[in-house]
């Protein structure tokens, strides 16, 4: 069970069209990935609404398929 | 227990101690390292915190998730509010706010001195 970066990508491009999204496979094994995002979206947002965000447009695959992914979201 | 008796449970949990931890393993044996990083921030800080082991019972590491609408643990909470995982948490140490936070919400930890 694991998540291609492309699809983590596009999933988020998805939610956040305006989206600056950088993805990194931390240990190339297609499975614990990092993510910067940043987004007009997050604006005045709380960090754990912002990653709640994420996580939303991750559609469940967060804790499941997606076993690991560092977030570091920001607004522009 | 039902889904709603776990729910009432990690409420009472989470309202009844100051500082609590939920994470794969204990504060002294952490069972994964985003766990063992929270819980080495919290101890390097001095904070005393109730630890609460996911892995002891699946519907505590079911109903935590549900319970904050976040999908992974660890899950830190202070006097009651959701403070956020292994990525906020050690974002926020870095920049000196987490310790803000538990001095403003009167938890004791020995940055406290350093920031009065």
């Amino acid at each position: 069970m694991a998540m291609a970066a492309d699809d983590i990508a596009r999933m988020i491009k998805e939610r956040f069209p305006d989206a600056d999204i950088r993805i990194e496979d931390l240990a190339g094994d297609g499975d614990h990935y990092s993510a910067t995002i940043v987004s007009e979206a997050f604006r005045g947002k709380s960090r754990v609404q912002q990653h709640q965000m994420v996580y939303d447009a991750l559609k469940g695959n967060m804790g499941g398929a997606l076993h690991a992914l560092a977030l570091k979201t920001t607004a522009p | 227990m039902s889904a709603q008796d776990v729910q009432d449970w990690i409420g009472k949990q989470v309202a009844g101690n100051d500082v609590v931890l939920f994470m794969k393993g204990t504060k002294t044996m952490p069972q994964c390292g985003f766990s063992m990083q929270v819980a080495q921030i919290l101890n390097h800080l001095g904070v005393e915190f109730k630890d609460i082991n996911v892995l002891e019972d699946m519907s505590v590491r079911d109903g935590i998730k549900a319970y904050s609408n976040w999908p992974t643990i660890p899950q830190l909470y202070v006097k009651g509010e959701f403070i956020g995982g292994c990525d906020i948490v050690r974002e926020m140490f870095q920049a000196g706010e987490l310790q803000e936070l538990l001095n403003a919400k009167g938890v004791a930890n020995n940055a406290q001195t350093l920031t009065a």
